[in-house]
């Protein structure tokens, strides 16, 4: 019986042949994340993904910032399913947690609301001429990377463990908001029990950290942060969330959401330099990766060619811990030429 | 005049968002925003359902509905299956609509909304993207942002990313045509009305305060 039940947490991922969006959020924060993922899925696993360099953004920021009408959302939602339509793909691969909610919740409302997909289908042809057929499956991209966790593992030298203690490293993982709170059988775990970034760290040797605000929302808020006099918000549940996780000493933080990503690395920085205070022992912060960087090193990849040196919380002394190798001399070193490192902050050491 | 509610049920939304609530109040239990202001996402559902036209003006006029955050983590909690967050999504969009949103402090930052991220898209086809991050105005993405910024052209580069340049991959530049599709839906399917109504809505703040009899 139990396992009959436990069904309900699962999600068929496909194996192969994958329609991939970006993310706005990731492509201007964590470029070397999304390079990443395409290698690890065409090069390292032999996936075919195809990329069209017509697809747009999903509005889904301005959507939920209120400036975009559910009729516009989806329609540029069908416009970017009729690129996939042409393409011959039927299996949509999703950079950004915001847009994975937003196709999600866009089909949802097509299949409870069929006059509104006559609606925008006619929308879309008036104003493009194009036509589109919805999707087999809709996957995140740390689906995809939870799926294929243990070929990753067999091809991987790293565990998720102090090389010189060899203890499990305790890992923060923060699941975004909209990956699974408002679709919950759309994810691993659905959202009782998301295992999407809890099984790749498992998998992959390190323990999770279960701490009173597992699943607070990072605090992007949206027009929260948008708005510059608003963003007390933001950075005030960011607070909550480091005050929760820091006593369990975390080793670092993974997360699959690239805006939570972003803010859980930068509200550090702010939060010390608005209180003098960290959240690690040694005043360094707490690392934080996403589930492409975490990848990434797992296979091996060059840290500065993940894109590592844009994280204002730096990354080495968890690359120590995992025995990583590194050249420091390479961190800020860009078409052959060293450049100027960024300026130390005043409080988080770096 | 049109009714407001007749409005607000209108929208697909508050169909699937406001059915059979019981006032439970697990909605503001779990809210990050209720935990951060004095909004009340709870409150906010049972003044909807009065019904009552005036209550709708006040509530469309009011700060409060735009202090939530859009995490929807109601949807996950209620034992309802409803979604406040949805419903916040509705009375914003009547807001705006009705040219409400001027009368409150947080309403009137829609204009700041629609001129950076609105923008961004029309021009762009992104929300967001490097060149929108100015580090002067976010200061709190510290000095490795400042950084990366300065460095843009040979650091996304180094990363894989197209920063700016036709063809495929991160941060490309869009074709013309692409940009020109996206305009077009934003015509038909009213963005480009919405944009423009905050913006007249707007050119009429702090002269006069908007009636809801206005609303046509």
């Amino acid at each position: 019986m139990a396992n009959i039940s436990w069904k309900d947490y699962e999600k068929r991922v496909p194996d192969d042949h994958f329609f991939y969006v970006r993310s706005c959020i990731r492509q201007t924060f964590f470029p070397g994340a999304e390079t990443a993922l395409l290698n690890i899925l065409r090069n390292e696993l032999g996936k075919d993904v195809f990329e069209d360099s017509r697809h747009t953004t999903c509005t889904g920021i301005g959507y939920h910032s209120d400036i975009i009408p559910l009729e516009t959302i989806m329609t540029m939602v069908a416009r970017q399913l009729s690129l996939m339509t042409e393409a011959g793909y039927r299996n949509l691969l999703v950079s950004c947690v915001t847009s994975f909610g937003i196709y999600l919740e866009m089909l949802d409302m097509w299949k409870h609301f069929p006059e509104k997909l006559e609606q925008t289908r006619d929308a879309l042809r008036k104003t493009t001429g194009r036509e589109f057929e919805l999707p087999q499956s809709v996957v995140h991209a740390s689906d995809v990377v939870f799926h294929f966790r243990n070929e990753i593992l067999k091809r991987s030298s790293v565990r998720l463990m102090n090389c010189k203690s060899g203890e499990p490293l305790k890992v923060v993982e923060h699941v975004g908001c909209h990956y699974a709170k408002i679709f919950p059988h759309e994810g691993f775990g659905g959202a009782e029990f998301p295992s999407v970034l809890s099984g790749l760290v498992e998998s992959w040797g390190g323990t999770v950290v279960d701490y009173p605000e597992r699943r607070h929302c990072c605090g992007f808020g949206f027009r929260h942060y948008l708005i510059q006099e608003n963003r007390g918000y933001s950075v005030s549940n960011a607070k909550v969330k480091f005050e929760s996780m820091a006593p369990f000493q975390p080793d670092f933080i993974v997360a699959n959401c690239p805006g939570c990503a972003m803010f859980l690395d930068k509200w550090q920085y702010t939060l010390a330099e608005m209180t003098g205070k960290t959240f690690s022992a040694h005043g360094h912060g707490i690392p934080v990766l996403t589930h492409e960087e975490l990848a990434g090193l797992m296979l091996g990849m060059d840290p500065w060619k993940l894109g590592l040196q844009m994280h204002q919380v730096q990354v080495e002394s968890l690359l120590d811990k995992l025995g990583i190798l590194y050249a420091p001399i390479e961190k800020y070193r860009l078409a052959g030429v060293d450049i100027k490192p960024p300026a130390r902050p005043s409080v988080l050491m770096v | 005049m049109t009714s407001l509610l007749n409005e607000l049920r209108s929208d697909i939304r508050f169909v699937e968002g406001l059915n059979a609530c019981m006032s439970c109040g697990v909605c503001t239990a779990i809210c990050p925003a209720a935990a951060y202001f004095d909004y009340d996402p709870r409150k906010i559902c049972l003044e909807v359902q009065s019904a009552d036209e005036n209550t709708l003006k006040d509530i469309l006029s009011s700060e409060e509905i735009w202090m939530c955050g859009q995490c929807l983590s109601c949807k996950t909690r209620c034992p309802r299956g409803n979604t406040p967050g949805y419903v916040i999504q509705v009375l914003r969009r009547l807001s705006q609509e009705s040219g409400l949103f001027v009368n409150s402090r947080l309403g009137r930052q829609q204009l700041q909304i629609k001129r950076t991220i609105g923008h961004s898209i029309l021009e762009t086809g992104y929300c967001v993207h490097p060149r929108l991050v100015k580090p002067e105005l976010h200061p709190e993405q510290g000095p490795v942002w400042q950084w990366a910024v300065d460095n843009g052209e040979k650091l996304f580069p180094h990363l894989g990313s197209n920063y700016y340049k036709p063809g495929n991959g991160g941060v490309r530049q869009m074709d013309s045509e692409t940009l020109a599709e996206l305009r077009r839906i934003f015509e038909e399917t009213g963005a480009i009305r919405l944009f423009e109504k905050i913006e007249k809505a707007m050119e009429t703040a702090g002269s006069e305060v908007v009636s809801a009899s206005d609303f046509k």
